[in-house]
């Protein structure tokens, strides 16, 4: 009876070997998630048209967070940055225009090496965002 | 027969553990500003008395360079300057504890071997006093051990490292430096 249940623990194991996180087949390069619905959860408006200010703000969030900026670029408007904690998160945010009235925020990260997918981390720094700046940070459709 | 039983149920559990563990998922406040975020900032913040954030950003890597970093991004018109140094990790108590597990154990232990260390300077104009600048340092290091693997992946905390930056800054731009 201990027998069999041992041998199922081990398929089981293998099983979770074989599909675990490690290997990743070369076609993820190009591939990813529904992009609507991820884009609507990294994405938010914020009623100011002050890139710089939006971009330093994000600057100084990331550093809020615990974050070091790997990279800014004003042109581009995009800051790129790196937590390091007994885990690595990268996180890159770009800032562009929404309109006369609105910037857009996109942010993704990846968690080691998984791309988070989930929208409560994104949420929790916009929400950090919006603080920092006395800005509410809104839903885009 | 109980006994074998038992044994592979506790490996099986290891091997699980060691698996899912490869998968651990991310903690849930990774994204929060964390109660301790205030102090955090004042220590790694200071004021000075200029409008002028280019310089204070010139002589930030300018210090940089005298402790041996390398600037690895730099933009003025954001205020960000980051570099990095890549240095000795090993530990002499670290390596006597490894030889002697692995005497006992058989099997050879990691010690570490060399650490990056990465520092991020930010410039920003007050928003208190706009004739002031406040200058903040953040601070990270990811250790790799004798077999290529990363061991420890932290920031710096220590108060001393961030005022022993500011205290050179200060040096190099003839300006004190005042906490936030």
């Amino acid at each position: 009876m201990s027998a069999g249940i041992t041998r199922l623990g081990w398929v089981l194991i293998a099983v979770l070997l074989s599909a675990g996180c490690a290997s990743q087949p070369p076609t993820n390069i190009m591939s990813g998630p529904s992009q609507v619905e991820l884009r609507s959860y990294q994405t938010r408006a914020f009623d100011t048209t002050d890139r710089t200010m939006m971009l330093r703000s994000v600057i100084a969030t990331l550093q809020d967070l615990g974050f070091v900026i790997d990279k800014a670029d004003e042109d581009l408007g995009a800051i790129t940055g790196t937590k390091l904690k007994g885990y690595k998160i990268r996180m890159t945010i770009v800032v562009r225009p929404r309109g006369e009235t609105q910037l857009l925020v996109r942010a993704n990260a990846h968690y080691n090496l998984e791309p988070i997918e989930d929208p409560r981390p994104y949420q929790d720094f916009f929400n950090a965002l919006g603080k920092g700046m006395f800005l509410t940070a809104q839903n885009v459709d | 027969m109980k006994r074998k039983a038992i044994v592979a149920a506790g490996a099986l559990f290891c091997v699980a553990a060691v698996t899912l563990g490869g998968c651990a998922s991310m903690p849930e406040d990774a994204f929060k500003l964390a109660p301790t975020s205030l102090q955090e900032r004042r220590i790694q913040s200071r004021h000075y008395a200029t409008a002028d954030d280019a310089m204070l950003l010139r002589a930030g890597a300018s210090v940089l360079q005298d402790l041996g970093y390398a600037i690895d991004e730099s933009n003025t018109e954001l205020g960000v300057l980051s570099a990095s140094k890549r240095i000795d990790a090993k530990d002499v108590g670290q390596i006597a504890t490894a030889l002697i597990v692995s005497a006992l154990t058989g099997s050879p232990t990691p010690i570490d071997t060399e650490q990056t260390v990465r520092i991020c300077l930010v410039m920003n104009r007050s928003l208190a006093d706009p004739a002031a600048s406040v200058a903040r340092i953040t601070i990270q290091r990811e250790i790799i051990n004798d077999r290529g693997q990363v061991s420890r992946a932290e920031p710096i905390v220590e108060t001393e490292i961030y005022q022993a930056f500011f205290a050179r800054l200060s040096k190099a731009t003839f300006l004190e430096a005042n906490e936030i």
